[in-house]
């Protein structure tokens, strides 16, 4: 998590073509490269990384875009592409001797259409405007990251983002239909089709998530649903966390599918309640939230059950909301959790591994103990439903060798993650942040098929290089200050 | 239930194969050999290696071994209330999990719930340097790499042997009942694109000889309030008829005319082509018996923004599934080589030049 800036250097003679290419092809108000044009392009939302970009591109067409990327393809510069930088894993960090590839400009909504429940949007439109757009019609667009009235659509694509509704209505892959993309040579390609199945590979699987490594995403056709009928939410407190993970299974295990089942912990609950002012009980030692959503009737039947299966799990309060307004308090308490510890805390770290539910019990009291070892706290937001675990670890960056020791308890944390069966990163990404993580998650040949998959698009590694895969050396270099269980991760590497 | 592993054994056939130059042939039980292009090579018979290798239900996740028979999948996760929620087409008493996933296979359920790739999590496999990988996980979010595991799902074996799968279940909905209106299929089609923007518990459209079917699926009461709100007469044997739409056991599928899947956005109204048709998927996927010329139905499909593949009887000469446009075929073909770089792997299967 070192930071990284780069003092502005005299150009050499291929920038300087560069950017008399870009000023050819774009309004000079669309070609920024004064330092303090570039700074709001330093970082994304995890602004522990930082490096200004050569220069900053603003195009507002396709075809910009397309011509912009023919000329970085021959004349071989590195592109970035970057929606909203809302991102939490340092995906859109740019390149000092790159072009950082803005699509903020890209914000119309090109059209809804009821009939077919499809939305076509650009990549700049921000999430929470496609479903204030589509309520007109009665529908909405189901992902719902924290981040959504700031980020952008292109961007969720990228991330393959989640939301607090994944466990019931799915990640982005699940609700998008096609998508074109602008690839590294310049060529503009359709993928997926507006229809339920599409011929070929399945493309659009594959540059969901790949983090602006394949493509540059251009136009997004999203899957929009009926808004249900009734949302309601219920609230359990618990003087436990370990019976408020029992109390999730026993909702899963009864054939009940939340729309949404949050957990959060003390410290979670005490800095969301100071923030949000939600109502929650603050001498709980963890609350759910739990959203049923659906027709009337299923929602009334439903919610009977979950009171009960909460009360038999030992909860020690559990209230419905009682009114909308009060739903919305529920869900912004949780939403705003992120910054809520964040007023907390000098600095935070937030954690975005997923396990098997069932291992909850075992991770959260290594958590603990790894807390105490380090003197750090770290406040627990929990998407129960899926598990997807954001550990928020506390720190202050001036004091002394405190952040080198929260990144040496998160990597512990996602090394867990990985050996109770689940993943690095859920919903963030992999990015700049997790690069080395990668190395643990994944053997050297999968991480072979990922830079041949990547080659397959962008042979010359022009787009976002660095980010997402670690190269093989680098994960040896890693290996080797990293012995896990006394076995080197990559035995079939050289270590130097 | 038999449980077997015979990963390495199918490693080595891999390997030999390489060493030798041989094309392999990716073989579960041959239920969906019907589909598609033939391959030529040697069977490489992945049925043998088969069983649960995990499952628990409070997970919500099933993972199982390629050759795993679909019913016994199917029969366990019934077991326990549980199902396969994209409600996959057999075609055959044994059809495999890893044969349903490498065809992305999926049922009535399929608008309302996801495909078959929905539902994938995680997978193993063999790619075509013999090398066992893994992608993905056992759990419903994951973003670390590249989606690998999807692009297995509706590959067609191209790209290498899938050895087991994670896959998303859900809990089986406590009701079901299916209401019929008799109807045009002008008519069919707007209720089912209405249904779409309306909050109702439909997990199965269908329009076939003048009948709409809808199936409702939720709790006692929510299908209940659906079926007074919906109306319609409720079908006695509602169950039945989905399976034997899903697997294509109605006499409609039974002609010997060509019959063609044609996907098209689901209000897309009726094509001008002549033949029998019925639409499934609430209007999104239309099956149609035809006698008229592919290239022209390929043509009047695709100005309606839609495409076709050969499902059974296919004329002779034509492509199987639609044809790509030559930058798309492009990607396909360096996409393949990542994978398969000495094109051991189901030569052909999808498209003639992969």
């Amino acid at each position: 998590m070192a930071a990284v800036a780069t003092a502005t250097t005299p150009r050499t003679p291929s920038q300087e073509a560069l950017l008399k290419g870009l000023l050819a092809l774009l309004p000079a108000s669309a070609v920024l490269t004064s330092p303090e044009d570039l700074r709001p392009f330093e970082c994304d939302a995890l602004s522990v990384y930082r490096r200004l970009p050569l220069v900053v591109v603003l195009p507002e067409t396709v075809a910009q875009v397309q011509a912009i990327m023919r000329l970085c393809h021959r004349l071989r510069v590195p592109v970035v592409a970057r929606g909203a930088g809302t991102g939490l894993s340092g995906g859109a960090l740019p390149l000092g001797d790159g072009v950082l590839l803005s699509l903020a400009r890209f914000q119309r909504i090109l059209g809804i259409d009821p009939h077919n429940a499809l939305a076509t949007v650009q990549p700049g439109v921000r999430n929470l405007a496609i479903s204030e757009a589509a309520a007109a019609y009665g529908m909405y667009y189901a992902p719902d990251p924290s981040s959504q009235i700031a980020c952008t659509i292109g961007g969720n694509v990228a991330e393959n983002s989640g939301g607090v509704h994944c466990l019931k209505y799915g990640l982005t892959v699940h609700n998008i239909l096609m998508l074109k993309i602008v690839t590294v040579e310049g060529e503009l390609l359709t993928i997926g089709s507006e229809t339920l199945d599409t011929p070929g590979y399945d493309l659009l699987a594959l540059l969901t998530g790949s983090e602006g490594m394949l493509g540059v995403i251009v136009e997004v056709t999203v899957r929009l649903l009926a808004r249900p009928e009734r949302a309601q939410v219920v609230l359990a407190a618990f003087d436990d966390v370990l019976k408020a993970g029992e109390a999730v299974g026993a909702i899963i295990a009864a054939g009940i599918i939340p729309a949404g089942l949050e957990m959060m912990d003390r410290l979670a609950i005490q800095a969301a309640e100071d923030f949000a002012h939600a109502g929650y009980p603050r001498d709980a030692e963890a609350i759910l939230l739990c959203e049923l959503d659906g027709s009337n009737a299923e929602v009334s039947e439903n919610i009977m059950a979950v009171r009960e299966l909460f009360s038999a799990s030992g909860a020690t309060e559990v209230r419905t909301a009682a009114d909308e307004a009060e739903r919305q308090l529920f869900w912004k308490g949780r939403k705003s959790a992120f910054p809520a510890v964040g007023r907390m805390s000098p600095d935070y770290y937030c954690m975005d591994g997923t396990i098997p539910r069932r291992r909850l019990p075992q991770v959260l009291r290594q958590i603990s103990a790894w807390s105490q070892e380090y003197g750090l706290a770290v406040a627990n937001v929990f998407h129960a439903g899926d598990g997807n675990l954001h550990p928020l670890i506390l720190f202050d960056a001036n004091k002394e060798g405190e952040l080198a020791r929260t990144e040496e308890f998160g990597q512990r944390i996602l090394q867990l993650c990985v050996e109770v069966g689940g993943t690095i990163t859920g919903e963030h990404g992999v990015g700049t942040e997790k690069i080395d993580q990668m190395c643990i998650q994944f053997r050297a040949a999968e991480l072979a098929q990922f830079h041949a998959v990547k080659a397959a698009f962008d042979p010359n590694g022009l787009l976002n290089p660095g980010k997402a895969v670690p190269s093989l050396h680098r994960c040896a270099e890693f290996g080797a200050m990293r012995v896990h269980h006394g076995r080197l991760p990559h035995p079939e590497l050289e270590r130097f | 239930m038999v449980g077997q592993d015979i990963s390495a054994a199918l490693q080595q056939q891999v390997l030999d194969a390489l060493n030798t130059g041989t094309p392999l042939h990716i073989r579960g039980s041959g239920s969906k050999s019907f589909l598609g292009n033939a391959t030529q090579g040697m069977a490489l018979s992945v049925a043998p290696h088969r069983g649960i290798v995990d499952y628990d239900p409070r997970e919500l996740v099933i993972t199982a071994r390629a050759g795993t028979p679909l019913h016994e999948l199917e029969r366990v996760l019934a077991d326990a209330g549980q199902m396969l929620t994209f409600e996959p087409p057999h075609f055959g008493t044994q059809a495999t999990l890893g044969g349903t996933i490498a065809c992305n296979l999926s049922g009535p359920r399929r608008p309302y719930a996801g495909a078959a790739r929905d539902a994938l999590l995680g997978c193993k496999m063999i790619n075509g340097r013999g090398e066992p990988l893994q992608f993905g996980g056992q759990v419903m979010k994951n973003v670390a790499g590249y989606d690998v595991s999807r692009l297995m799902a509706g590959a067609w074996g191209t790209l290498g042997v899938l050895l087991e799968a994670s896959i998303k279940v859900l809990p089986r909905p406590a009701a079901s009942l299916t209401v019929m209106h008799e109807c045009g299929v002008e008519a069919a089609i707007q209720r089912m694109s209405q249904l779409l923007s309306e909050s109702v518990p439909l997990d199965a459209a269908c329009h076939h000889a003048g009948h709409l079917y809808l199936r409702l699926s939720g709790s006692e009461q929510a299908v209940r309030h659906a079926h007074a709100h919906l109306g319609g007469e409720a079908l006695e044997k509602g169950g039945p008829f989905w399976h034997t739409l899903r697997e294509q056991q109605l006499p409609f599928f039974g002609g010997s005319q060509p019959l063609y899947r044609v996907l098209v956005k689901p209000a897309t109204p009726p094509l001008p082509i002549s033949g029998n048709w019925l639409l499934d998927w609430g209007g999104a996927q239309r099956w149609l018996a035809s006698d008229a010329p592919l290239g022209y139905i390929r043509e009047r499909v695709a100005a309606a923004g839609g495409h076709v593949s050969c499902y059974r009887n296919p004329p002779p000469g034509g492509e199987r599934f639609e044809p790509l446009a030559a930058p798309l075929l492009k990607l396909h073909q360096r996409l393949k080589h990542s994978f398969d770089p000495h094109d051991i792997f189901n030569r052909g299967r999808l498209y003639p030049s992969l």
